[in-house]
């Protein structure tokens, strides 16, 4: 990414005639920025669903999926982002999206599994009473019953998810991050700025897009939710 | 394999020395023990004093959840480029002042959320047995609310050492380095190397803040109850990033 800095002798925190003339470079940021986040919280659910219902299903699957996604957690992106390289290739977007993803994965897994172990076993009992056959009930009853552990982890993953993508600036993507990093290398204020303005705004518009979505996704819940 | 020999071999060769992986771990938890201590000081003594009194509580934890929101990476570089600031002990200070902001929203949530969950009939029951404000605080809400605020700095510590790593990034010499002086010069076995030991690095602080954790948790506390009351922490108080500590252990048979 180029950013042209005319040192001057006092660099304001920002200089509007940069952000100005800089418009295409920042939107495109912002773009690959979102994409980024994106296919990371996408493919993390496509994924965590699933396994997060096979170990409710399977109490055998459950400690091992705990364990090693806990273990997982705690390694920091920077290093995660490094040790796979050998095998998904270096700077490659492959790289950014797989660790990416592994985040949202843990997170989601963990919420999805809290949320069914918080089915009522009376509304479930109820369900098989009234004929439902198990993937019926998976579908119609304890899914939607899950749905608020299930969008808080989506808040969080997503979240979470914009504030990893600048670190991917380091293997060459990083959308916002390419602005902090050449501001920071151009000792000019504007870039660091703009790209951290951004993805606080970013995160917080996805955030209450899934607010929003939870809202319109849980009329039930709506009542009780007023404070 | 021979890529992962060639790992084993560079952090022996380069474990001693001024520059080696010794060394730099050593910069790198010192960083962050300094991070945490003083991230410690304030977000316990804040998030106790606001569930003591029960004021202000609610905008205090949401506005540091929400400050969380903020890139280290952005806060680190903006300060790292401030002349007053980022020269001071070869990015100390700016480094010290990123992860600062980072520490003190889990911390600080953990307190309030740890004093402010004390059961009231507990409350009642030390204030019918005579004891002042003080007491009450000292002697039951603190040792009730030790295991939370515990699982707030292991939070804390886990995302700053693992943050420090970019503290390299502005010239401190940590583990970082190793990633970033490996990425510059395309040296994939240095940069595994750097990634390795910061991921090694990261497991341990886990491991040992959680022995601590376990350590300071009453007996009668280690199974259900707490299991219950950390889970409905993570729920509640995290409106915007990442996960408390707590959900992960509750979750397990431990």
């Amino acid at each position: 990414m180029h950013v042209v800095a005319h040192k001057i002798p006092a660099d304001p925190l920002i200089r509007w005639d940069w952000v100005n003339s800089n418009k295409g470079v920042i939107l495109s940021a912002v773009g690959q920025h979102l994409e980024l986040t994106a296919i990371a919280v996408v493919v993390g659910f496509a994924i965590a669903l699933p396994l997060a219902v096979a170990a409710w299903k399977v109490p055998a699957l459950r400690p091992p999926l705990v364990t090693v996604s806990g273990l997982l957690y705690v390694i920091p992106s920077v290093a995660l982002f490094v040790l796979i390289q050998p095998i998904t290739g270096f700077f490659s977007i492959t790289t950014a999206e797989i660790a990416l993803t592994s985040y949202t994965l843990l997170i989601l897994v963990r919420n999805i599994l809290a949320g069914l172990d918080a089915v009522p076993d009376q509304v479930r009992e109820a369900a098989r009473g009234m004929g439902y056959t198990a993937l019926r009930e998976l579908v119609v009853v304890d899914i939607p019953m899950a749905l608020p552990s299930i969008f808080a982890g989506l808040r969080v993953a997503t979240v979470t998810t914009v504030g990893l993508v600048t670190i991917t600036a380091f293997i060459g993507q990083g959308g916002l991050g390419q602005l902090i990093i050449s501001g920071f290398n151009n000792n000019f204020h504007s870039p660091i700025v703009v790209g951290l303005v951004l993805s606080v705004l970013l995160a917080g518009a996805l955030d209450a897009a899934l607010v929003l979505a939870e809202h319109v996704a849980l009329p039930w819940a709506r009542v009780e939710r007023v404070r | 394999m021979h890529f992962l020999s060639q790992v084993a071999h560079f952090i022996s060769q380069n474990w001693g020395g001024p520059d080696g992986f010794w060394v730099r771990s050593v910069n790198q938890i010192e960083l962050t023990a300094a991070v945490v201590a003083a991230a410690a000081l304030v977000g316990i003594g804040v998030g106790v004093v606001l569930g003591h009194t029960g004021r202000g509580g609610f905008v205090a934890v949401n506005s540091a959840n929400a400050a969380r929101a903020i890139p280290s990476l952005a806060l680190l570089t903006l300060l790292a480029i401030q002349p007053a600031i980022g020269l001071k002990g070869n990015g100390f200070l700016a480094s010290f002042l990123a992860l600062f902001a980072l520490a003190v929203p889990p911390i600080l949530t953990n307190a309030y959320v740890g004093v402010r969950n004390v059961d009231a009939d507990v409350r009642s029951a030390a204030r019918a047995m005579g004891m002042t404000a003080p007491q009450v605080l000292g002697r039951v809400e603190l040792p009730l609310a030790l295991p939370l605020v515990m699982a707030g700095l292991r939070t804390a510590a886990v995302e700053v050492v693992a943050t420090a790593t970019l503290a390299a990034y502005v010239s401190y010499a940590d583990l970082g380095s190793f990633i970033f002086a490996g990425l510059n010069t395309q040296n994939h076995v240095q940069t595994f190397a750097g990634g390795f030991m910061v991921a090694v690095l990261a497991l341990l602080t886990d491991l040992v803040l959680a022995a601590a954790q376990r350590a300071v948790t009453p007996v009668g506390l280690r199974r259900g109850g707490q299991a219950a009351r950390t889970r409905g922490v993570g729920a509640d108080a995290t409106t915007t990033r990442r996960r408390l500590r707590a959900p992960a252990s509750a979750a397990g048979p431990g």
